[in-house]
């Protein structure tokens, strides 16, 4: 009988993970996007000619390349108001006490070192542009996993950034990939060496601080083959009036008969534009699972996906997206299937309140000449009342004719009934909501680790909290 | 008189009037409660038995267009299904409905401690839990199950009745409980209800068969037709009523009316 449950929370996001220290930054580029600003980045980091080069190319990839037509509306986005690097301290610890005291303070308020004795194998703390924090258990590194800033291993490993870096995303697949790719800093390098099995979660946390700022982290992870790893992001920033930007990407390579797990507690304040290009290419007999939780930001773009290019590949893709005011959470996954004998499935979840607007929007590919391909795709949308909305837009492609696809969307209101049994049993209609909505999205919960779970339900009740009555 | 008993009455409906969508389905029920007193209510199909039983519990549909319900003394009209519960009324649901992904632990804790307005130790609430499922042949697995999906109905119905254990109320209210059961399940039920029983409650039990009578005996049994109670009496009106049907107690009640 597992207690995932906790409601009688009262903090507001301001209070619990919307403060904010002073800036006092080593390095603050000029605002704006220019060559300069992508070229003093990269010499700051030492980089070789060829990382430079796919910078700058992919920066004037960024400036060709029109907003996307579809989706969010980003026309508020003004990309000369945003700080595109900062580092707030020289080096990286790898104990927290290497960590400049301000900075492991707004660790120690988010939780991290105390998440990381009890449930991690190891944790990455980002803060603006940089990993500030990095450690993994000893037994891991001895078994030759890497767990490394993206930054770090790019100098540590430069043979896997030759091989894999910027392939499975390439910076022209969109323009926010293309950004990302200019001015990328920070982020998670994973490699699993084969049969490595990495037991408890790694876990990576991406904080901004200053206004107006930009992070562009890029994390690539590999699992060899028969390799399992399960990765955990969590994210948050203060509350401000201007708007910031945080705009990733992930590639990743799962190899024969390895597993990745993906898991993302998205939690940004309601200033923050999260544009996000996440990619999977899975290999023979390999799974990939997205789970993908969205509940802060202004608006966000992300559509984690898979590509499966060889028999008995499988990807799973979970997703949640909760809306409150003035937020638009435009989310989904694609998958790909680009070889015979594979299988998905996409379940997505989202719940819109107080004029909040979520959108689904799915892609399902299946090649010619791929039979025996399975795949189901079901969104379920909740509507907490009449202002807000819900949005569908499954696109499905199939160019073989020996495929067995099943497809179910339903758009529901929290029902009257459900209220009124709930209510007599003793819970407030706030409380009552909370239950239904828990209920709502407990096939995503499940799949967290418990710790996690509580969290998000915590999250959740956040949301629900000062809505009714 | 009124006030006399008023005091004395758990649950007291004085003349009550309900209409759902502007249309009047109870018109004018008298009814008082005692602690320690079981009353049955009887009725064909759609007299108006679950519309007094939603409307005692605060549904907003049901609005309440004349009279008014007590309960130890105090008028319930402005409190909402939570309030109700909290002050000691529980309602035993003819349909009860299913929450997809809410386990019936997760729910029934937040219950207890929302009726209790404290939050009880997580291991005395299992022990109660376990036990009082025990009383109910439930098996344990049914903790971890989703509140009422895809409960067989003799599973939601003693689920009621789990909760109803739980929440200690001072006044129950038992919408068909007996319904769908077969005979060893209606055992069970009633087994659980007649635990209960007790001087600090008071049961009204809603029921249009004879049958469930045989083992939770009421004190007086009281027959609604056409959104009014035709008869009162003691339990030997619900034999009255096997033998004759309603159709007989009604007719009969046409000239008792007027006394
Ligand atoms: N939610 C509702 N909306 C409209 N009419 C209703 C509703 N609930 C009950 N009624 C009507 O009220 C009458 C009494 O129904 P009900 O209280 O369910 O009777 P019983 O429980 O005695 O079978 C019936 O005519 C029924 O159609
Ligand atoms: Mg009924």
């Amino acid at each position: 009988m597992a207690e995932t449950m906790e409601m009688a929370v009262n903090l507001d996001y301001e209070q619990k993970w919307g403060f904010s220290d002073p800036e006092q930054y080593v390095y603050k580029a000029e605002k704006g996007l220019s060559p300069e600003v992508v070229i003093a980045l990269s010499r700051m980091k030492g980089e070789p000619d060829w990382m430079l080069d796919f910078r700058l190319k992919a920066l004037s990839i960024f400036r060709a390349k029109p907003l996307p037509t579809w989706g969010a509306d980003l026309s508020t986005i003004d990309f000369d108001e945003i700080y595109y690097y900062l580092r707030a301290t020289e080096r990286q610890g790898d104990t927290w006490e290497d960590v400049p005291e301000y900075i492991k303070n707004t660790f120690d308020r988010l939780g991290i070192p105390d998440a990381e004795r009890k449930f991690l194998a190891g944790v990455s703390a980002q803060y603006e542009s940089e990993v500030v924090y990095h450690s993994i258990r000893e037994d891991l590194t001895k078994k030759g996993v890497i767990f490394l800033d993206t930054d770090t291993a790019f100098k540590e490993h430069p043979e896997f950034f030759k091989e894999y870096f910027g392939k499975v995303v390439p910076p022209a697949d969109n323009k926010f990939a293309a950004l990302n790719s200019a001015v990328w800093s920070g982020g998670s390098f994973i490699y699993v060496p084969p049969g490595v099995k990495v037991d408890i979660p790694l876990q990576a946390y991406f904080r901004i601080n200053a206004k107006n700022m930009g992070q562009f982290e890029r994390t690539l992870i590999i699992c060899d083959e028969g390799s399992f790893v399960h990765y955990i992001e969590g994210c948050t920033a203060p509350v401000y009036s201007s708007d910031s930007l945080h705009s990733a990407v992930v590639e990743i390579i799962v190899k024969k008969d390895a597993r990745c797990r993906y898991t993302t507690i998205q939690n940004w304040s309601n200033n923050v534009y999260n544009l996000v290009t996440k990619r999977t290419v899975a290999y023979q007999d390999a799974i990939m699972e997205w789970v993908d939780g969205n509940l802060g930001s202004k608006v966000t773009m992300k559509y984690p996906s898979v590509y499966l290019m060889e028999p008995g590949a499988r990807g799973d893709i979970l997703s949640v997206a909760f809306a409150g005011k003035g937020q638009h959470q435009d989310a989904g996954g694609k998958v790909v299937h680009a070889a015979p004998h594979t299988s998905s499935t996409i379940v997505s979840k989202s719940i819109s309140k107080d004029g909040g607007r979520t959108t689904y929007r799915g892609l399902l590919k299946v090649y010619p000449g791929c039979d025996d391909v399975r795949s189901n795709v079901r969104c379920d949308a909740l509507l907490l009342d009449e202002h807000s909305r819900s949005d569908t837009y499954p696109y499905i492609e199939i160019e073989e004719e020996r495929v067995n696809i099943g497809h179910e969307a339903s758009v529901s209101k929290v029902g009257e009934e459900q209220l009124f049994y709930l209510m007599s049993r003793g819970l407030s209609e706030n409380e009552a909501t909370t239950m239904i909505i828990n209920g709502f999205i407990e096939p995503f919960t499940k799949e967290l680790p418990m710790e996690y779970a509580v969290e998000l339900n915590r999250l959740i009740a956040l949301q629900m909290e000062g809505s009714v009555g | 008189m009124t006030t006399e008993v008023a005091t004395k009455a758990a649950l007291m409906i004085e003349d009550l009037r309900v209409a759902i969508e502007g249309k009047e389905i109870l018109h004018g029920v008298d009814l008082a409660v005692r602690k320690g007193e079981v009353h049955a209510l009887m009725g064909p199909n759609g007299s108006g038995k679950s519309t007094l039983a939603s409307t005692l519990m605060g549904h907003p549909r049901y609005e309440i267009t004349g009279g008014r319900v007590l309960l130890n003394g105090e008028d319930l009209a402005e409190l909402s299904a939570d309030e109700r519960a909290k002050k000691g009324l529980f309602l035993a649901f003819q349909y009860p409905v299913a929450v997809p992904g809410v386990t019936m632990v997760n729910f029934l804790r937040l219950a207890v401690n929302g009726v209790r307005g404290q939050d009880v130790p997580v291991a005395q609430f299992r022990k109660q839990l376990l036990e009082t499922m025990k009383l109910l042949s439930m098996d344990e697995s049914f903790a971890r199950r989703y509140v009422n999906e895809g409960f067989s109905g003799g599973e939601k119905k003693r689920a009621e009745i789990l909760q109803m254990a739980l929440l200690k109320p001072q006044v129950a209210v038992l919408d068909e409980t007996d319904s769908g059961l077969d005979i060893d399940a209606l055992k069970i039920v009633a087994n659980g209800v007649n635990r209960l029983l007790g001087p600090d409650l008071g049961v009204l039990v809603i029921t249009h068969y004879q049958r469930l009578l045989n083992y939770i005996q009421p004190h007086f049994v009281h027959v609604m037709v056409d959104g009014r109670i035709v008869r009162s009496g003691g339990s030997e009106l619900a034999l009255e009523l096997e033998a004759e049907g309603y159709d007989g107690i009604a007719g009969k009640n046409g000239s008792g009316k007027e006394q």
